[in-house]
């Protein structure tokens, strides 16, 4: 009993962040989760944002805020964050109808998946912000 | 009976779930950037008319309750893979639904004051 614990116990494992060197697929779920936290903390400002534009001379004022370059770069932040988190996810959909999951295939969809949001930022971002 | 209070013995019903409001959220998207394809809303007057729609109002508030749901599968995850003592576990489990149905009061209210 106490030598299979012994066992357990030295059973090799890796959790040092720094030395783990993570593939490009498991860069994009990492990606895909923080995204996802990140619009869930920032749900109250996107609320807010939505309520004031809609609000009397508040559309003004979220015009003002998507001209200032801090306010630009934050929704640069978050549009890119939802579309990083639609396009991974349209991803993990597909996997789970089993189209795509052998490796070759699973590595060229995860980097699609990095292309094709960013390009998308640039293009949505650029026609709603610019 | 050893039973774990904030485990989730109920996977398939939230996987769906997941899934499923993830669609829903992506048609809204489509549907969200062909109406301001189309109406192009410069104006405050422009920008009130896209969501004051009958039709807009009620996809709308699906998104946001689609995003609310989604949210809170997805948080709900994120406290069961870090969080493991029981106690504090349950009560961000709590906090999340208590922010995220508050929010879904919000957003009616942003829709239904238009």
């Amino acid at each position: 009993m106490t030598e299979l614990a012994i066992k357990k116990k030295q059973r090799p494992k890796n959790l040092d962040l720094k030395t783990i060197r993570l593939p490009l697929p498991g860069k994009v779920s990492i990606l895909h989760r923080l995204s996802g936290v990140g619009l869930f903390l920032c749900l109250p400002l996107i609320l807010a944002l939505f309520q004031w534009s809609l609000s009397d001379g508040g559309f003004e004022c979220v015009q003002a805020v998507v001209a200032n370059p801090i306010g630009k770069l934050v929704l640069l932040g978050l549009i890119w964050a939802y579309l990083h988190h639609f396009c991974a996810g349209i991803r993990f959909l597909l996997l789970d109808w089993h189209i795509g999951i052998d490796l070759p295939s699973a590595r060229k969809s995860a980097g699609l998946v990095l292309i094709v949001s960013l390009t998308l930022t640039a293009v949505i971002g650029g026609t709603l912000l610019w | 009976m050893k039973r774990n209070v904030v485990g989730a013995h109920y996977g398939l019903t939230t996987w769906i779930a997941q899934r499923a409001t993830a669609v829903l959220m992506a048609i809204y998207t489509i549907i969200f950037l062909v109406a301001v394809l189309v109406v192009q809303p410069g104006t405050a007057d422009a920008w009130r008319a896209i969501f004051a729609n009958g039709f807009m109002k009620f996809v709308t508030f699906l998104f946001f309750l689609s995003l609310f749901y989604h949210a809170w599968i997805g948080i709900r995850d994120l406290w069961m893979d870090y969080v493991k003592p029981t106690s504090i576990r349950l009560s961000l489990h709590v906090l999340t639904i208590a922010v995220l149905i508050g929010y879904a009061g919000w957003a009616s209210k942003i829709l239904w004051s238009l």
